[in-house]
C-alpha cells in the first residue's frame, strides 16, 4: 500500500481492535450521514477528535452511466448526462451536446448559444445556491438553506417554463436547442436578476462577517495552488487557491468570449476563500446573464444536424466550466450510431481527491466543513 | 390534613421553610406540571418561531396552526418501539436519561417564582441550583458511554469537556452577583435565591445595572455560558447533527429520547431562571423605582390579564383568517375555542387585578400579588427562551477547540476580572 495513506484496507479489516484498547478511533462517516451530501462514505482515522487520515469509499450511487452510453445512440444518451450532476443538469447537457457537435463538426447557431449561456449561468447560480445552503447547514447555520431554496425556486420556475422540467432539464439537443424561448422568457430572466441582486446581500449578511462563520472557515481545509493543480482540482476550489483558471476564459466555448466578466480568485485557498469566490461567481453569472439577455439575437436555434447521428471514426475531448469545475467528455466514435466509449471527467470526483490533503490534522467538524466546501454531488462522483 | 392545608394559607414564606410538607407537595406537583406544559409549549413555539425565521410555516396540519403537534409527537414517541442496542450496557443505558431528567427537575426546588412561591428556600440555594443542574452532564456522559458506539462516545466526551469548562466562567459570574448582595447596611451577602431577589429590592436596582457595566458584563458571561451549559446552538456540539448524526443520543429512540428532550428544555428553563433571579430582579416588576407609586402599581398589575387578552386577540385574528372551507371547520372552531379560553383567563386575571385593591380582601390581595410575581418571573424566562430560539436560527456552530478557546481564554479571564473589580468597587462604595 501507498505509504502516504495510513489507512490501508487491510488495516480496516482486522477486527481485533475495539476502541477500548486503542488510542485511535476508526469511524465510518456515511454512507448514511447527514453531512456527506448523499451516499459518500468517509472512513476516518481519529486520534480523539483529530483526523489522522481519511479514505473515501465511493460507488454507492454507481449507475454505470458511461457503460449505458455504449448501448445508446448519441441522441438517446443525452438525457442520461443530466443524472450525473443533478443540481447542474443544464451544464452537463451543454458539455455533452458540444462534445458531440465538435465530433460532427457542426456549430450551434448564435441564438442557440445565447439561450445556452443564459440557462447554463442560471444553473450555475442555482447550483451555488444549493451549495451555500447545504454548506452553511453543515457548519450549523440552518437559516441560509431556506433562503437559498426560496430563491433557487425562481430559477427552477424559469427552467420549468422553458422545457417542462425543473431538475433534470434535458434543455439542449445536439446542434442547438429544441425549444424556442417562451413568450416572456426575457422578462422572467430580467425579473429574476432584479430579484436576485439584493438576495446575495442577504446571504452575505448572515455569514460573511459572522464571527463564528469566520472561525469555522478561515484556515480550514487549506490547499495551495500547486497542490491543487497536482491533484487535478478545478473550479472554484482551484480559483480560491489563487490559480486563475476558468475554461470560460481559457478556452471559451459557446459564446462566452462575447461577454465581459471577471474570474474571482482567492488568496489562501481556505474554506472562507472558496466561500467568497463562489459568492462572487454568482454575481458574475448574473452579469453574464444580463449581457446575454440584452443581446440575444433573432435567428434559428438549431443547426443542420442529420436525423441519424453517425460521426466519423475519431475521438474528441471537450470540456466546459461546470459550476463545480472542469466537466469534460471524452468520446470515441467507431463510425456507428452509438459511441464506442464515453468517458466523463467529473469535477466532483476529481475534487474529492483533495479531501484527504485538506483535512489531515484538522478536527472532525472540519471534515464536514470541507466536504461541504468541495461541493460534491455523489451522482457525479459515482456516475 | 385539613389543618395542615389551612395553616399554611396566608403564610409569608415558602412551604419548605414553613415545614408544611402537604403544601410543598402541592407546589411540587404544580411546578412539575407547569414545567412539563412549558416544555410542550416551548416545543411548539420553537418549531413555529424557527419556521418563521426561515421563511416557512412550520407545523400547520395537526390542529389549527399545528397547536396539537406536540401532543401528536408525544403520542408518537410513546408508542414507538423501544430499542436498546444489543451491544449497549443495558442498565446504564436505561438510567442515563432518568439521571438527566432528575437533575433538570430537581433544580426547580429552589426556583423562586415569588417571595413565597417556591417549594423551598435554602440558605445555599444558588449553590444547590448550580450543583444539581451540572449533574445533568452525568446523564449525557453515561448515555454516550452506555450506547457503546463511536458517535455517542465522541458526543459524550465533548459535552463533559464543554460543560465543565463553561461551568467555571458561569460560577465566577454568579459569584460576582452574589458579592453585590452584600452591598447592604450590615454587609452580609446571601446565597438564598429568595434573599438575592430581596437584596435587589432593598438596593433598588437589578444587579444587571448595578456598578454599570460590571453587572451587565457578568450577566452576559452567564448568558453565554448558560447556552453552552444546556448544549444549545451555537454550542450544540454534543449533538451536532451534521457531524455526529445526533451525538450522545444517536442510539436512543422513542420514550427515552423524549426524556432527553424533556431534560434539555427543562434545563433551559432552569438556567434561565437562575439568570432572571440573579440579574433581572426575579419576580420584581420592571422599573419599580423609576415608575413608582400606586398608579404604576395598578397599571403593572393589569399586565397579566392584558397579556392573555393579547394572546386571545392573536388567536381570534387567526380564527378569522382561517380558510372558509368545510374542511377547516373543526380547526376554525378549535382555534376559536382556544381564543375563548385565553380570553376568559385574561378576563379573570383582569378582574382579580381590579377587584383586589378595591375589596381590601386579604386573600384576594395575596392572590393578585402572587399572580403578578409569577407573571413577571415567567415573562423574563420567556425572553430567554425566545433568545435560545433566535440563536439557533442565526448562528453557525462552533468547532470544539474554538469552543474551548472561547471558554478558557475569553470568558474565564473576563469573568475573573469582573469578579475582582466588583469586589474592589464594592469595598470602595461601602
Amino acid at each position: 500500500m501507498n505509504d502516504s495513506n495510513p489507512l490501508s484496507p487491510l488495516d480496516l479489516e482486522t477486527p481485533d481492535k475495539t476502541y477500548l484498547d486503542s488510542n485511535e478511533l476508526i469511524i465510518n462517516m456515511g454512507p448514511q450521514h447527514p453531512a456527506t451530501h448523499g451516499v459518500l462514505r468517509v472512513i476516518l482515522k481519529l486520534d480523539g477528535e483529530k483526523v489522522l487520515g481519511t479514505e473515501c469509499v465511493i460507488g454507492y450511487l454507481h449507475r454505470g452511466v458511461e457503460k449505458i452510453a455504449e448501448n445508446r445512440t448519441y441522441t438517446m444518451f443525452n438525457p442520461y448526462v443530466d443524472r450525473m450532476d443533478y443540481v447542474a443538469a443544464v451544464s452537463n447537457g451543454l458539455g455533452y451536446c458540444q462534445a458531440v457537435e465538435k465530433l460532427l463538426n457542426v456549430e450551434a447557431p448564435p441564438r442557440a448559444n445565447y439561450i445556452r449561456v443564459i440557462l447554463t449561468e442560471l444553473n450555475r447560480i442555482a447550483s451555488h445556491q444549493l451549495w451555500l445552503g447545504t454548506h452553511a447547514l453543515d457548519i450549523g447555520a440552518m437559516t441560509p438553506l431556506f433562503y437559498t431554496f426560496r430563491d433557487r425556486e425562481e430559477i427552477l420556475k424559469i427552467f420549468e417554463k422553458y422545457c417542462g422540467a425543473r431538475l433534470t432539464t434535458h434543455a439542449f439537443r445536439i446542434g442547438g436547442c429544441l425549444y424556442e424561448t417562451y413568450a416572456g422568457f426575457e422578462k422572467d430572466v430580467k425579473n429574476f436578476l432584479a430579484f436576485f441582486a439584493p438576495k446575495i446581500g442577504e446571504y452575505e449578511e448572515l455569514l460573511t462577517t459572522n464571527r463564528i462563520w469566520l472561525e469555522r472557515t478561515r484556515n480550514v481545509g487549506v490547499i495551495s495552488g500547486p497542490d491543487a493543480i497536482a491533484l487535478g482540482v478545478t473550479g472554484p476550489v482551484l480559483r480560491a487557491s489563487g490559480v486563475k483558471w476558468d475554461i470560460r476564459k481559457a478556452q471559451p466555448y459557446a459564446n462566452y468570449a462575447d461577454f465581459n466578466f471577471e474570474i474571482p480568485i482567492g488568496k489562501n485557498g481556505d474554506t472562507y476563500d472558496r466561500y467568497l469566490v463562489r459568492m462572487e461567481e454568482m454575481r458574475q453569472s448574473a452579469r453574464i446573464i444580463e449581457q446575454a439577455v440584452n443581446g440575444i439575437p433573432e435567428g434559428p436555434i438549431m443547426a443542420k444536424v442529420p436525423k441519424v447521428i453517425k460521426p466519423a471514426v475519431g475521438e474528441i475531448y471537450h470540456s466546459i466550466e461546470a459550476p463545480k469545475g472542469e466537466l469534460g467528455y471524452f468520446i470515441v466514435s467507431d463510425g456507428s450510431t452509438q459511441p464506442y466509449r464515453v468517458r466523463v471527467r467529473p469535477p466532483s470526483f476529481v475534487n474529492l481527491q483533495a479531501l484527504d490533503v485538506m483535512v489531515r490534522g484538522m478536527l472532525v467538524a472540519d471534515v464536514v466543513a470541507v466536504i461541504g466546501t468541495l461541493d460534491i454531488v455523489l451522482g457525479e462522483v459515482d456516475r | 390534613m385539613l389543618t395542615a392545608f389551612m395553616s399554611y394559607l396566608g403564610s409569608e414564606v415558602s412551604p419548605g421553610v414553613a415545614g408544611n410538607q402537604l403544601w410543598a407537595l402541592i407546589y411540587i406537583l404544580i411546578i412539575f406540571g407547569g414545567v412539563s406544559v412549558a416544555v410542550i409549549a416551548m416545543n411548539w413555539l420553537e418549531r413555529k418561531a424557527l419556521a418563521h425565521f426561515q421563511v416557512r410555516l412550520g407545523p400547520m396540519r395537526v390542529g389549527p396552526h399545528g397547536l396539537l403537534q406536540p401532543i401528536a409527537d408525544a403520542v408518537k414517541l410513546l408508542i414507538k418501539e423501544d430499542i436498546i442496542p444489543t451491544e449497549a450496557d443495558k442498565v446504564v443505558f436505561w438510567i442515563a436519561p432518568v439521571i438527566g431528567l432528575l437533575a433538570a427537575f430537581t433544580v426547580y426546588t429552589v426556583v423562586p417564582f415569588g417571595p413565597s412561591q417556591a417549594v423551598s428556600d435554602m440558605n445555599i440555594g444558588i449553590l444547590f441550583m448550580l450543583g444539581v443542574s451540572s449533574l445533568g452532564v452525568l446523564g449525557i456522559v453515561t448515555a454516550g458511554w452506555a450506547s457503546n458506539s463511536h458517535y455517542p462516545l465522541i458526543g459524550a466526551l465533548r459535552s463533559s469537556a464543554q460543560m465543565v469548562s463553561y461551568e467555571v466562567a458561569m460560577g465566577l459570574a454568579v459569584v460576582s452577583a452574589i458579592l453585590m448582595t452584600s452591598m447592604n447596611k450590615d454587609g452580609t451577602g446571601t446565597l438564598s435565591m429568595i434573599e438575592i431577589v430581596r437584596a435587589q429590592q432593598d438596593q433598588h436596582v437589578w444587579f444587571l445595572f448595578k456598578f454599570f457595566p460590571l453587572g451587565l458584563i457578568a450577566f452576559v458571561i452567564f448568558a453565554i455560558a448558560m447556552v453552552a451549559e444546556t448544549n444549545r446552538a451555537p454550542f450544540d456540539l454534543p449533538e451536532a447533527e451534521s457531524e455526529l448524526t445526533a451525538g450522545f443520543h444517536t442510539e436512543y429512540s422513542g420514550l427515552r429520547w423524549s426524556l432527553f428532550m424533556l431534560a434539555e428544555y427543562a434545563a433551559m428553563i432552569a438556567v434561565s431562571s437562575i439568570a432572571v433571579t440573579l440579574w433581572l430582579g426575579g419576580w420584581l416588576r420592571p422599573f419599580p423605582n423609576l415608575l413608582s407609586g400606586t398608579a404604576f402599581d395598578v397599571i403593572f398589575s393589569f399586565f397579566p390579564g392584558l397579556t392573555f387578552l393579547g394572546l386571545a386577540a392573536i388567536a381570534v385574528l387567526g380564527t378569522m383568517r382561517m380558510p372558509k372551507h368545510n374542511y377547516f371547520r373543526i380547526q376554525t372552531l378549535g382555534l376559536g375555542a382556544f381564543a375563548g379560553v385565553l380570553g376568559l383567563i385574561g378576563l379573570l386575571l383582569l378582574v382579580i387585578a381590579i377587584a383586589a385593591p378595591i375589596s381590601h380582601n386579604g386573600f384576594l390581595l395575596r392572590a393578585a400579588t402572587a399572580l403578578n410575581n409569577v407573571y413577571w418571573f415567567v415573562v423574563k424566562i420567556a425572553v430567554f427562551m425566545y433568545l435560545f430560539i433566535w440563536y439557533r436560527a442565526t448562528w453557525p456552530r462552533y468547532r470544539f477547540d474554538q469552543l474551548m478557546a472561547v471558554g478558557w481564554k475569553v470568558m474565564l479571564p473576563i469573568s475573573l476580572g469582573v469578579l475582582i473589580v466588583t469586589a474592589i468597587v464594592g469595598v470602595i462604595v461601602s
